[in-house]
């Protein structure tokens, strides 16, 4: 069965930990990509991981978003271990991914790219014996979703490569926000962007997040990191550096802690986290 | 827009975006902007040329002739649009239902009963239609090389299997498709209803099921079609199976317009069917055109040459004119994707 675009599991209350990655260890020959790293999403927060180029983030994500298989350590969703044998896995579990490189296909209109793999059929005869797509619903489905994510597009009819760059991606997030249930990876969304769009890229991170759905977001722009993420995760030689947020540090002192210039604050072990409320 | 940034954070600009200019609604407007419209129009343009200078083009008679010529490259083109929807390219069509033809008419030409014969033709085609996509899907080599050489390989068997000799098809059923009933003063054969039929069928599976908008989606950008969860070697693998089924329907086509099974009938029918596709302005980059096009590109060829007979200018000159069409919809195609970037 397909997931429902208005299916909606009840999100757990801010603070509680909707994924974790313990000790996840993944090498590639005699490359160690991850060395026991940790990761632990709460409900309701942006999550940014930075890192320098090898230090093991996009493993990590690629990990939790199903793309690769560890060779030791656990994720658990909600509490209960899973194991993704492929993206399809982690997405039937209600984890969705934006991928840095636009994926939209250009030439079909924006309501056919946010159902693009999850077409709704008629509910009738026509769909279930004719496989008949119901396009009015899915168009007025997609035109609800934008509006709910304040997103403005010029028609829910338009083909994507009559968008701008930012609009693109931000097909991209919001197919990811629909169908989403239980949080949102997002690799370098605004790597492609110009700064005007990315401002609406990140406009659109912090509505999913407001709206309840947590995001984790990688990214290599530090400004763009601490304009909208709630705690900063630092990677560094394949696992978790520092754990920061962007009150406690300034990008430099991040910066550093990405380099190994300074020591960041000891990774704090999942099971005594200091109660945070939000940010 | 709204939410509250976080401290510190540059408010980006608000999310006023002016829409690209874009015909409003109305229904006129949408049907001159649909990418069918340019074809139609140059159809339209050619008829009204041929019916002022020739006498007897639009008789009802001359009319039927050109759909019956029409009728086997537009079949495979409707193949080879699917195919090229997927950024693939078929050059393997016109051999395969060549081959089709050759086996189903010995058979009958041995006695054997034509039901399996027609079957074991179509069977045979979409064989090599499942060949070919189990070989753009799994390995991943170029439709091009792959059809290239199944070419090649269909040919020589079709060689193999003729020893040089044709086969007249005498048989009710084989030949069934050119049989004609009259519809006023025009007649019609049950081949025109076949095609028009497959036109109707696989213009419903590409614009109102999901497996038609995963083609789509393929040719647009595959990886993207990868990542959003689309099958997309299945999908693949399906649309050469079916096209192979629909070169088998072709080659019935072919016996009922001429009911002699000859090894090198149909030699140009690959490139036929990809001018038909690119006059109907679908793109060989993939991802984009339509099927009714490719309907208007083969009535357009097929009238070019019904025309250009009837008012008496030399047979050479069709190919030259068809050439000229080719090139100038392929570069409108470039122009409006360069335009749109």
């Amino acid at each position: 069965m397909k997931p429902d675009a208005q299916q909606k599991v009840a999100l757990p209350p801010k603070g509680t930990v909707v994924l974790e990655a313990r000790a996840i260890t993944k090498r590639y020959g005699h490359v160690t990509a991850l060395d026991r790293a940790d990761l632990e999403l709460r409900a309701g927060e942006v999550l940014a991981v930075v890192g320098d180029n090898g230090a093991g983030k996009s493993t990590l994500i690629k990990v939790l978003c199903g793309a690769v298989i560890p060779d030791e350590g656990q994720v658990l969703l909600d509490g209960a271990p899973v194991h993704f044998r492929s993206p399809l896995d982690a997405r039937r579990l209600g984890i969705e991914t934006v991928y840095q490189d636009l994926a939209v296909a250009p030439a079909l209109d924006i309501a056919t790219n946010l159902f693009l793999g999850r077409e709704l059929r008629h509910q009738s005869f026509a769909g279930s014996w004719f496989r008949f797509l119901d396009k009015a619903r899915m168009k007025r489905d997609a035109q609800r979703e934008m509006d709910e994510l304040k997103f403005r597009l010029p028609s829910i009819d338009s083909a994507v490569e009559k968008l701008s760059g930012g609009q693109r991606q931000g097909v991209a997030v919001a197919r990811a926000a629909i169908f989403a249930r239980r949080l949102v990876i997002m690799d370098e969304p605004t790597a492609a962007l110009g700064v005007r769009e990315s401002g609406q890229v990140l406009n659109l991170i912090r509505t999913i997040r407001d709206r309840g759905l947590p995001v984790i977001l990688i990214s290599h722009d530090m400004p763009h990191v601490f304009e909208v993420s709630d705690r900063i995760q630092v990677m560094r030689l394949g696992h978790r550096a520092a754990l920061t947020t962007p009150q406690q540090n300034t990008m430099s002192e991040v910066v550093a802690f990405m380099t190994g210039a300074a020591r960041g604050t000891a990774p704090v072990e999942p099971n005594e986290a200091p109660q945070q409320n939000g940010k | 827009m709204g939410t509250k940034a976080t401290p510190g954070a540059t408010e980006p600009e608000p999310m006023t975006v002016s829409a690209p200019a874009r015909p409003k609604g109305g229904g006129l407007a949408r049907f001159l902007t649909a990418p069918t419209i340019g074809p139609l129009v140059v159809l339209l343009a050619f008829c009204a040329v041929f019916s002022l200078s020739t006498r007897t083009f639009l008789a009802p008679g001359n009319l039927s002739l050109v759909v019956q010529q029409s009728v086997i490259v537009g079949t495979l083109a409707i193949g080879q649009t699917m195919i090229i929807l997927t950024a693939g390219i078929d050059l393997a069509n016109g051999g395969t239902a060549v081959l089709g033809t050759i086996v189903a008419g010995k058979l009958v030409a041995q006695e054997q009963n034509p039901v399996l014969s027609l079957l074991l033709m179509l069977v045979l085609c979409t064989g090599f239609g499942l060949t070919a996509g189990l070989l753009v899907s799994r390995l991943w080599l170029p439709p091009f090389i792959v059809t290239l050489g199944l070419l090649g390989i269909i040919t020589a068997i079709t060689r193999l299997i003729a020893q040089g000799g044709a086969f007249p098809v005498n048989d009710e059923l084989l030949s069934w498709p050119g049989n004609a009933f009259a519809v006023g003063d025009t007649s019609v054969t049950y081949g025109m209803i076949i095609m028009f039929g497959l036109y109707v069928l696989v213009w419903y599976l590409l614009t109102q099921t999901a497996w038609g908008r995963h083609v789509y989606a393929i040719g647009n950008n595959r990886e993207a079609a990868r990542l959003v969860g689309i099958p997309v070697q299945s999908r693949l693998l399906s649309v050469y199976t079916f096209a192979g089924l629909l070169y088998g329907i072709g080659a019935w086509l072919a016996l009922g317009r001429i009911p002699n099974a000859d090894p090198n009938a149909l030699q140009n029918a690959n490139l036929d069917s990809i001018t038909a596709v690119v006059i109907g302005g679908t793109s060989l980059f993939g991802g984009r055109g339509s099927l009714w096009g490719t309907l208007i590109g083969t009535l357009i060829v097929a009238v070019l040459r019904n025309g250009l007979t009837l008012t008496g200018i030399d047979p050479l000159w069709q190919d030259l004119v068809t050439g000229i069409l080719v090139i100038s919809a392929v570069a409108l195609d470039q122009i409006s994707r360069r335009r749109q970037r």
